[in-house]
């Protein structure tokens, strides 16, 4: 019971014909560069993420993206912008929370939990009261490329390029508190801060994440490559540049899919994410079935 | 108000809804407890695929709904390291299926019917107020269940909680326990999705058991304070949409959840951390 649209284009197997037939669309060129854009900042920061076991985090924080987009689009803001707020907003209030002592455990993920479900209300919300929107709320919950402007592509890749900037300068403290923080604060890196910045960093590569895969999405970009770059190396830099790789591959083949088939680009995203995680997986259990010595899991506890 | 207040589908939202309340606030507290927040999380994502695998299939919703929630919690329990699973497979799975969960979507909306175009829409977000008599009773009975299920397994599972090593040196079976957890909270999953919603239900999940945690110390109280609170909050947010029109039922519910914690939070702020993680 697949679904097939005679009016589609068809996928020739011609890939130089078919990238030049779908470029011939300025909406497509615009989805691919910022698709690009996101992949990359998305990769880098997922890493950190990952490392720093701040998936539920980067989870809540792109549940947050939800309403402010649904809000953007009900008093006729822009959009991405809409994202960019919602999303540093939700880490200032997350790393509050965490400055006031109840990091860690139970405390921590029930106050998130309620974060994001109250998001999740309120765009929802915002969504009954516009009305108007073409294909409810699932456009902005599961992920489009139709209607990427080249102001929205500037915009991701200038907040992007300042994301890098700044994981570029604090990399290496960053590494260093996320890896051992006890030690490291001991040696002088103010870890609380850098705590702070990083869930900052986060929330704008969730909400550049976001406009790709839709907010309920954003794992596909922003952990999926991370975590599958991290079974296969434990090297940061390694691991960093295989997470950018394996996001453009997962962003590039995603939207190429999409683009070809009626279903969402979030469905294609996550299914080839979800194929590398998997193959990753495999990969790692054969070579320690090989005789080398497997490696630790994880990063710190 | 008044005449929404006599409604049969305002009644039966109210019936269903205590139910399920009741059966979230208990579930609830002991995944704040355990610190499977997040599992809960995953459970609702499944919920939405499983529905919408259900619906795209042609089968009653329900059947998908329980069958991917509690097929989920027992892969979720098998997977993990004694029925807790790590943070970044749970992520990567369930992003993938929740993507699953929107190609089943495609499917349906495009294929099935045209005219129940906002069949994705009722199930992220629940519909309390389109239930009817026997879905409500169906409902009543389920979460009345789930609720006798939990407090019958309530004293060892709050023994292995709190400390395992201990609760498996006096024989306590950790494990199964741990999973056997996991499935009532996925079955509670599939009965809270029908009415809030599976983005929501995190929140009935999470939200009570937060406060209740902040409030008291003692679990049994806890467990007691978590399930009224859940109960409160659902006829909180009937009343509020009943009074405010426009406000969909589960937004009211969350929002008054969410008041809850926060008053809470502000009544007991920060509790003294004995041990740092």
């Amino acid at each position: 019971m697949l679904l097939a649209d005679p009016a589609a284009p068809a996928f020739s197997w011609n890939l130089l014909a078919d990238f030049q037939q779908m470029w011939s669309y300025p909406f497509m060129v615009n989805a691919f560069r910022a698709g690009t854009v996101v992949a990359v900042v998305a990769g880098v920061v997922g890493w950190f993420t990952v490392l720093r076991r701040q998936t539920f985090a980067g989870h809540t924080l792109s549940v947050v993206a939800f309403p402010g987009a649904a809000l953007a689009t009900l008093l006729g803001l822009s959009v991405p912008l809409g994202y960019l707020g919602a999303c540093l907003a939700g880490a200032l209030v997350i790393a509050a929370l965490r400055e006031r002592g109840c990091s860690g455990g139970a405390e921590e993920s029930a106050a998130t939990g309620t974060v994001q479900a109250s998001a999740l209300a309120c765009g929802f919300l915002f969504v009954t009261l516009y009305k108007g929107l073409l294909g409810g709320p699932q456009a902005l919950l599961f992920g489009t490329f139709l209607g990427i402007t080249t102001d929205q592509v500037v915009l991701l890749a200038v907040a992007g390029g300042l994301v890098l900037a700044v994981l570029a300068l604090v990399g290496r403290p960053l590494l260093f508190a996320s890896l051992d923080p006890d030690v490291a604060a001991a040696r002088g890196v103010p870890v609380r801060l850098l705590g702070t910045a990083f869930l900052l960093l986060l929330g704008a590569a969730t909400a550049e994440a976001g406009q790709i895969t839709g907010s309920l999405l954003v794992f596909a970009l922003l952990v999926v490559p991370a975590a599958t770059a991290r079974q296969l190396t434990a090297r940061p830099a390694p691991g960093l540049a295989l997470a950018v790789l394996l996001g453009l591959a997962a962003c590039w083949l995603g939207l190429l899919t999409a683009y070809y088939q009626p279903y969402p680009l979030g469905f294609c995203v996550t299914t080839f994410a979800f194929t590398g995680y998997l193959l990753a997986h495999l990969a790692r259990a054969l070579r320690g079935r090989s005789g080398r010595t497997p490696r630790p899991t994880g990063g710190p506890a | 108000m008044t005449t929404t207040l006599h409604q049969p589908f305002f009644q039966h939202a109210l019936t269903a809804g205590t139910a399920i309340a009741l059966a979230s606030g208990l579930i609830g507290y002991f995944l704040v407890l355990r610190a499977q927040t997040f599992t809960g999380d995953t459970l609702s994502h499944v919920a939405f695929t499983g529905a919408m695998a259900a619906l795209a299939g042609g089968y009653d919703l329900r059947l998908g709904l329980y069958a991917a929630t509690i097929g989920a919690a027992v892969l979720l329990g098998l997977l993990g390291r004694r029925g807790r699973p790590d943070d970044v497979v749970i992520g990567t799975l369930f992003s993938w299926i929740l993507g699953l969960g929107t190609f089943f979507l495609t499917l349906y909306t495009t294929h099935r019917s045209t005219t129940r175009g906002n069949a994705g829409t009722s199930v992220l977000f629940g519909s309390l107020y389109g239930l009817d008599g026997v879905r409500t009773a169906t409902a009543v009975l389920i979460a009345l269940a789930l609720t006798a299920a939990t407090l019958l397994i309530a004293r060892p599972l709050l023994f292995t909680s709190l400390d395992e090593a201990v609760a498996t040196a006096r024989g306590v079976p950790a494990r199964a326990l741990g999973v056997g957890f996991l499935v009532l909270a996925g079955a509670c999953a599939a009965e809270a999705t029908q009415a809030v919603g599976s983005l929501l239900l995190l929140g009935l999940l999470a939200a009570p058991a937060g406060a209740a945690v902040r409030l008291t110390d003692r679990p049994y109280r806890a467990l007691a304070l978590s399930a009224v609170l859940a109960v409160l909050q659902m006829w909180g947010g009937l009343t509020l949409s009943a009074a405010v029109p426009p406000l969909p039922p589960s937004f009211a519910v969350m929002a008054v959840a969410a008041a809850c914690y926060a008053a809470a939070a502000l009544v007991r702020p920060a509790p003294v951390r004995r041990t740092g993680p």
